[in-house]
């Protein structure tokens, strides 16, 4: 990446040989992105991150099927990039059936299946919820969309790179990911567009991205999630069996270790990286804060560190009570943690919920 | 997000706890709301000579009722009174501001609490107000 900040500083859209270069490095990590998804280069366009992706992805099918039908289904436990595109939509005469989620957060096919319309344009599901781990159906949602011969994106922020992804198999027209989450540069990220379906652009200027994304593109960034998608291909199958052994020695440990807590999300059909306990009768944020004084870094679902009032949409929509909401837990787990890392987080967080437990007034139920 | 002195309290929270057969019991917010707090105090000669608190919250709830136990213990009970949801913040050098509304109940547990002591005093049915602070919330 520095080298395209530094020696390799020309714009990929001029003619000169700085401009050539710069363009290389573009085309180039282009292919590595597409590898990843199996995907050809030409079906990616990169984008400043998932947010813009999911936009660019909603927005784009629904402009340019307008004509068609207004109506888009997708369901309660999206990220907020595609919840608010849609709820944005929602204000511009479009019609969006958010789907319910079973306990474990799962989107069922069928329901999907009732939802479409005859002016249904668009089906939009995660391929795996960032709070929870859950991995949706995908392949299935697409057979009953396609049938009705209506388009299929999926957010893939959270699944490309922990867990094998083929566009082709899946059979999805539209797939948002980025790069920060494939240990790639944050502020970069990208979207497969499949061949031949149309979406009109969100930003409007030069013929950058084949006219769908203008904007002189964030090269030393594209050339980074480029290398991060290779790096990913190559390492994805040995690093999630490990991920996935610390995931599960991390689960067992809380859920053993600790009364009166659960997993949130599902027990095996889940992201290898993602680990989503409640712990009942503690608030996530001070449990986050107590962590963290030790070195540890999670999030939670809790109101409190939301900024609103409001626990997480995902949690409630998977009918956790907000009590047990406020005690959620989230970790992640990488490719560079290791059993002691696991051990260390087992050793801490059992005296952390005790001494939050005897401060609270809901009793000493630990 | 937090100032130095919210993550003292929050680390080292004072009086926590629950004082047996206590003069008066105040409770706010409910765990629904994901705050909880439960003041109990103990009072002689019209002074708080002890005061001990249980909070179920974020980390802004537990530091708002740590630094109000410590700001009213061995006060009387009409300087404890003066005691509000703000100057409470002020001593902790401030909250953020998602956090000044939903989880700065600290005070009005206090005043729940001298006003419960008020009202056993003063017998039932001495129309003390039982409300003092207002803050509670719906869920």
């Amino acid at each position: 990446m520095v080298r395209y900040m530094t020696e390799i500083y020309g714009n990929p859209s001029s003619v000169h040989a700085f401009g050539r270069m710069a363009r290389k490095g573009v085309e180039e990590a282009r292919e590595s992105v597409a590898a990843l998804i199996g995907a050809s280069p030409g079906e990616i366009i990169f984008t400043s991150g998932g947010t813009e992706a999911d936009n660019l992805a909603i927005k784009g099918i629904a402009e340019s099927l307008s004509h068609k039908g207004k109506h888009i289904v997708t369901s309660k436990v999206e990220h907020h990039a595609v919840l608010h595109t849609c709820e944005y939509l929602e204000k511009k005469g479009f019609s969006v059936t958010y789907l319910p989620v079973d306990k474990y957060g799962s989107v069922s096919a069928s329901d999907v299946e009732a939802a479409l319309r005859d002016d249904t344009i668009l089906v939009s599901v995660m391929m795996a919820n960032n709070e929870v781990g859950t991995i949706q159906p995908i392949a299935e949602i697409v057979q009953v969309a396609k049938s009705r011969g209506v388009l299929v994106h999926t957010d893939a922020v959270q699944a490309v790179g922990a867990v094998r992804i083929d566009v082709e198999e899946l059979g999805v027209d539209l797939l948002s990911l980025s790069g920060h989450k494939i240990y790639g540069p944050k502020g970069v990220g990208a979207l497969y567009v499949r061949k031949g379906v149309k979406i009109l652009p969100v930003a409007h200027g030069g013929g950058h991205e084949r006219g769908k994304r203008a904007g002189t593109e964030n090269v030393p960034g594209i050339v980074g999630l480029g290398k991060a998608a290779e790096l990913a291909k190559e390492e994805m199958d040995s690093s999630s069996e490990k991920i996935k052994h610390l995931r599960d020695k991390l689960i067992e440990g809380i859920l053993s270790r600790i009364e009166h807590s659960r997993l949130n999300g599902h027990p095996t059909n889940r992201l290898p990286n993602n680990v989503n306990v409640s712990i009942e009768y503690v608030e996530g944020e001070a449990m986050l804060l107590s962590l963290d004084q030790q070195g540890v870094a999670a999030s939670s679902g809790s109101a409190c560190t939301s900024g609103s009032l409001e626990p997480s949409h995902v949690l409630t929509a998977m009918g956790l009570s907000h009590e047990v909401a406020h005690g959620s837990l989230r970790m992640t787990l990488g490719r560079q943690n290791t059993e002691e890392d696991v051990d260390y987080v087992l050793s801490v967080l059992p005296p952390i919920v005790e001494r939050l437990r005897n401060m609270s007034p809901l009793g000493k139920r630990g | 997000m937090y100032s130095e002195k919210v993550m003292e309290h929050f680390t080292n929270p004072r009086n926590v706890g629950e004082i047996k057969d206590p003069d008066g019991i105040g409770q706010v917010g409910n765990p629904v709301c994901g705050d909880l707090m439960k003041m109990t105090i103990k009072v002689e000669d019209g002074r708080l000579v002890d005061i001990k608190f249980q909070t179920f919250g974020c980390g802004a709830a537990i530091a708002t009722s740590s630094i109000v136990t410590e700001m009213v213990k061995g006060k009387t009970l009409e300087e404890a009174l003066k005691v509000t949801n703000r100057t409470v913040a002020e001593a902790l050098g401030g909250l953020p501001p998602a956090k000044m509304h939903c989880s700065n109940l600290a005070a009005d547990a206090l005043h729940r609490a001298i006003n419960d002591y008020l009202s056993r005093k003063g017998g039932s049915g001495d129309g003390q107000d039982q409300s003092a602070g207002g803050h509670e919330r719906g869920s």
